[in-house]
């Protein structure tokens, strides 16, 4: 999956975990948990379908990384063999 | 119409969903109601033929008033209890059977006039001393203007008032009668008209709309355009009956969650990503574990005393995005293994927000936590939502400065609180609960 692939997917798995998001509006470093006020379980829905639909583990400690819409394109295409634009 | 909440007075009908002559069973859906928060999917409470629908799509009725007219298809009505009841759907709590047992009433005998269908103390209680003159509930209540000022202040439905004036006219005095003693309007006399109300789902406004004829939803629309006003009206009457009959106190501890998140991060890295556990899970389960212990703050004040409950129902503040909030129970949680506890969470969440809760999941919460701390506050004092007769607030979890064997270190905490009714318990009492609320956090693997 390429960086392009993975930030789709990442919208997309976004907007299914939080209905009516509106990620137009949030800025791809600016963090999108504080920004949409996912609560804990919103941030899980998100992160369990973002496994589903790429396969990685995900681990807990790798959240850090997946706070921003640039980190998680970064750790998905890094993840699974796609390119990175540039070092997160 | 069915009640699916303390704060729920009426409701409009949007759509029927059944026909005239159609056979319906017990637990089938029915009807679309809405109410001021969410759009309800209606479950008929009784199986037979539909008779009459009295009630057209579009129009708003108070609770209690009856919806359509069921008759048995068999001569002789076969007990509620051997329905095919809906999972985890039960028509009776533990205490009223306990209750109906202690009195002598057949439950199978009894409408409930409860969310979901539920017979409540009240109706037990009717049936076991009934008043000389019973009607049923009328269309159109005859009141003096002093007793609907009344209603309206006390949040009163008129029409579940036994009038005790002319005629049946209600009196100012049948009103503050009823506010002291409501759980549900009076039905139970009504036993020849099976009243459509029982199991019901909520369902998101929008996708209601949809699905409604074009009346309907010019209704359903209507209505959401006076949401706020009316959800915030029925909130005040409330939470004012709250204050102004509940002497509150209120008690707070700072709980130290290292060992507790800890725990819980040990557990995750071995956990596949859909069985992973959030803080809230091991806090409700704790809260549900601590109100098991402490049963004196689980239960309901009812006719000027505590009757403690059975089971564990915990009402879980859920806001809904777009505003708005929904307590569903989290039921027997201090029974459930914490895996259980957490799936039942995600899914009850989930299923507030986007509409589908049951009329089961949202009635007779026995104690209710309200956590506000992803809203990022340390803590939360809440109002206790009557009959309960306590609530537990959990703050932000948060990194502070605690004392670890002379030394001081970094630690999470959270912030809880508990804001309980004097007149079902003292002081003593709801710190002996926030004290084993810290002692149950700090052995985590037992939770």
């Amino acid at each position: 999956m390429n960086r392009e692939e993975a930030l789709e997917t990442i919208r997309a798995v976004i907007e299914e975990a939080v209905p009516g998001a509106d990620l137009s509006a949030v800025p791809s470093d600016e963090n999108f948990r504080e920004r949409l006020e996912m609560d804990s379980l919103d941030f899980l829905a998100f992160v369990e379908a973002l496994s589903g639909r790429t396969g990685l583990a995900l681990p807990e400690q790798d959240y850090p990384a997946l706070a921003t819409l640039d980190g998680c394109a970064d750790y998905v295409a890094g993840h699974t063999g796609g390119a990175q634009s540039e070092p997160a | 119409m069915p009640s699916l909440g303390a704060d729920m007075d009426e409701g409009t009908l949007v759509e029927w969903l059944t026909t005239v002559g159609a056979e319906v069973a017990r637990g089938e859906v029915v009807a679309v109601v809405e109410t001021a928060k969410s759009t309800i999917e209606v479950e008929c409470f009784e199986s037979g033929t539909v008779t009459e629908l009295l009630v057209e799509p579009g129009t708003t009725v108070p609770v209690g008033t009856p919806l359509a007219v069921i008759s048995p298809t068999a001569p002789v009505r076969p007990p509620p209890a051997r329905g095919p009841v809906p999972a985890g759907d039960a028509t009776a709590t533990p205490l009223v059977r306990h209750q109906a047992a202690e009195e002598g009433v057949e439950l199978a005998a009894l409408h409930g006039s409860g969310r979901g269908g539920r017979i409540t103390r009240s109706d037990v209680s009717r049936a076991a001393h009934p008043a000389p003159s019973r009607h049923p509930a009328p269309s159109r209540v005859h009141a003096s203007p002093l007793a609907r000022r009344l209603a309206e202040s006390l949040g009163v439905d008129l029409s579940a008032v036994r009038g005790s004036g002319r005629h049946g006219a209600v009196k100012a005095d049948d009103v503050r009668a009823a506010a002291g003693s409501r759980t549900g309007p009076d039905q139970a006399a009504t036993v020849k008209e099976a009243s459509v109300a029982a199991g019901a789902r909520r369902a998101p406004k929008a996708a209601a709309s949809d699905t409604g004829t074009s009346a309907a939803a010019a209704a359903a629309a209507s209505a959401s355009a006076s949401t706020s006003t009316s959800d915030r009206a029925a909130i005040a009457r409330l939470m004012s009956r709250a204050k102004r009959e509940i002497p509150h106190y209120y008690l707070s501890t700072t709980i130290d969650l290292a060992a507790a998140l800890e725990w819980m991060r040990r557990q995750n890295s071995t956990r596949p990503v859909g069985e992973r556990l959030v803080p809230a899970a091991l806090l409700l389960k704790a809260v549900a574990s601590a109100a098991r212990e402490v049963p004196e703050l689980n239960g309901h004040w009812t006719d000027g005393r505590f009757v403690a409950a059975a089971g564990v129902r915990l009402g879980t503040a859920v806001s809904v995005r777009g505003g708005g909030l929904v307590a569903p129970a989290l039921a027997d949680a201090d029974r459930m293994p914490l895996t259980d506890v957490m799936a039942t969470l995600k899914d009850l969440v989930s299923r507030a927000r986007h509409g589908r809760l049951r009329a089961s999941e949202t009635a007779d919460p026995t104690l209710t936590v309200t956590n506000l701390g992803d809203q990022g506050v340390e803590s939360v004092f809440g109002v206790i939502y009557p009959p309960q007769v306590a609530m537990v607030g959990l703050g932000r979890v948060t990194e502070r400065p605690v004392a670890v064997a002379g030394m001081i270190a970094l630690h999470p905490t959270v912030t809880a609180t508990l804001s309980a009714d004097h007149r079902a318990s003292d002081g003593a009492t709801g710190a002996r609960f926030l004290t084993t609320l810290d002692r149950l956090l700090q052995h985590p693997e037992d939770l």
